[in-house]
């Protein structure tokens, strides 16, 4: 393992601020993505979370502060975003990755279908390849957008809510490739509304129109935290460490 | 056996409908590349109103005796501006404003053509005349066939790309304001051309329907390509065995098969999935 302390941050927001108009939805965002880490980006609907991402990726001005980021990223987006009936297979979707590491008059050659083939071995669908994208389950859809990315090569990953309606052996699977992708060096950041989930990885990023905390899960999520974030009262359920968040007005 | 082939070979026999078969060979190639993109990124309403858009400056081309690509050319820039001006008003949407100018163009272009004073043959603007096609519109067509089939070469990464996911494409380097573009000037041009071949009104079948019908017919996007130039040009070539025989009216009965191409794809579509 490296010293986190001679590492150069993949990602760098210092005092960021964002949002549509004259209006800022998001304020005060400071924080720093090492190779090899994960950040879990915690907080709810409205809270900033997808306003941050479009602003890493340069699709959204800062309106103040800071942000650095790396030449490219790896998006993994929420799959019902795509177009289920587009005739594309799993390797074509795969093959898409290389678009930006390809001068633009070049098609996509036999060393880039190799590539893709390989990134989708690396997350356990290359028997898959030929099959047609949408109808594959949420959670192999959400891994050829993983490969997609590992094509791209991009050395931080941003994944938006990539665990909503996977069942249980799916979110493994997916557990476990990100943190085959952090062990490679590479940074990730996932959007989520799941605290548990978000205890287990590195650092916690929690958003609700400003930054609330940021740091490792342990030292950052308590009751205060979490009841800033998700505005509601925190409800202790039966159980170790089962939390149940209640949104103020949730009807 | 004789009779089969001099039925089939009958059509051909003379310069006229040579040039017709490969303008619309040409035509289909083009179209039927062209028309998977335009039914993937919802551009079949684009293509009829800028193909019925068009129609003022057509006339004024052929009453002034200007080529007629050139009328087309500022037919369409006038039409764009048109809707960019009535998409300015507010609480018209863009669907409205869109089919309010294209209507009162079309009905221009309509009473230009029809008035009393224009010469008569100002209708085959409308329906086109591919059996009177000449050299120079074979030479046109041929040149657009070749830049189409390259630039969808060139772009198809980009436009798989962008059809599949416009939010996510920009991280992958593409620019989906870029590509849009790209596709709409294509579109455009394809329009140009093919208007002089099947006319204002049927155009638009070349550039939607092969599309639409190798969409029920095959699951990825290259293999639908080939299929809808194929179902292009032979339903080309069966409207001008159509026309010969039926005597029917050629553009007519080029719309005609493909709209009959579309169907059949639907009954083997539907069939193929219930076996």
């Amino acid at each position: 393992m490296h010293d986190p302390g001679t590492l150069t941050p993949l990602v760098r927001a210092q005092d960021l601020a964002a949002g549509y108009g004259a209006t800022r939805v998001l304020t005060g965002v400071s924080f720093a993505l090492l190779p090899g880490r994960r950040i879990g980006v915690l907080g709810p609907n409205g809270g900033g979370k997808t306003t941050l991402f479009r602003v890493l990726l340069g699709e959204l001005a800062p309106m103040a502060g800071t942000v650095e980021v790396p030449v490219r990223f790896g998006v993994v987006p929420q799959t019902e975003r795509s177009r289920l009936d587009f005739p594309v297979s799993a390797l074509d979707v795969a093959l898409m990755g290389s678009i930006s590491t390809l001068p633009w008059w070049r098609r996509p050659g036999r060393g880039e279908r190799r590539a893709a083939l390989d990134a989708l071995q690396a997350v356990g669908l290359r028997d898959l390849a030929r099959a047609t994208f949408g109808d594959l389950s949420g959670g192999q859809r959400q891994r050829v957008l993983v490969a997609r990315a590992l094509v791209q090569d991009a050395p931080v990953i941003l994944l938006d809510e990539p665990f909503t309606g996977l069942d249980a052996p799916s979110a493994e699977r997916l557990e476990s490739l990100l943190a085959e992708l952090t062990a490679q060096g590479r940074g990730v950041m996932i959007a989520t509304h799941d605290v548990d989930q978000a205890r287990a990885w590195d650092q916690v990023l929690c958003l609700n129109r400003r930054q609330i905390a940021f740091g490792a899960p342990a030292a950052v999520l308590d009751r205060e935290v979490l009841e800033a974030t998700y505005g509601g009262a925190i409800v202790e359920l039966p159980g170790d460490h089962v939390h149940g968040v209640l949104p103020p007005h949730h009807h | 056996m004789l009779a089969v082939l001099h039925t089939l070979t009958d059509p051909w026999a003379d310069p006229v409908g040579r040039r017709a078969l490969v303008e619309v060979v040409l035509l289909g190639v083009t179209g039927g590349a062209l028309s998977c993109w335009i039914v993937f990124y919802n551009l079949s309403y684009s293509a009829e109103s800028l193909a019925h858009a068009l129609l003022p400056g057509l006339v004024i081309a052929a009453l002034t005796g200007l080529p007629l690509i050139a009328g087309g050319a500022a037919g369409l820039l006038v039409a764009a501006l048109a809707v960019a001006a009535a998409g300015q008003v507010p609480a018209i949407g863009r669907d409205t404003s869109v089919a309010v100018v294209v209507t009162t163009l079309f009905g221009a272009g309509v009473l230009l053509a029809l008035s009393p004073s224009s010469p008569p043959g100002l209708g085959g603007l409308l329906f086109g005349d591919v059996l009177g096609v000449s050299n120079a519109d074979l030479a046109l067509a041929a040149g657009l066939a070749v830049l189409v089939l390259v630039a969808l070469g060139l772009l198809h990464g980009r436009l798989l790309a962008v059809g599949f996911d416009r939010t996510s494409a920009p991280s992958l380097g593409v620019r989906p304001v870029v590509v849009d573009a790209a596709l709409l000037v294509l579109l455009a041009l394809a329009l140009l051309v093919a208007v002089q071949g099947l006319g204002n009104l049927l155009v638009v079948a070349v550039l939607v329907a092969p599309g639409a019908a190798a969409r029920l017919v095959s699951r990825r996007m290259a293999p639908m390509i080939g299929a809808s130039a194929a179902v292009a040009v032979v339903a080309g070539a069966g409207g001008l065995y159509l026309s010969y025989y039926a005597g029917t009216a050629a553009g007519a009965s080029i719309a005609a098969m493909l709209v009959a191409a579309y169907l059949a794809a639907g009954v083997g579509g539907g069939i193929r999935r219930a076996s």
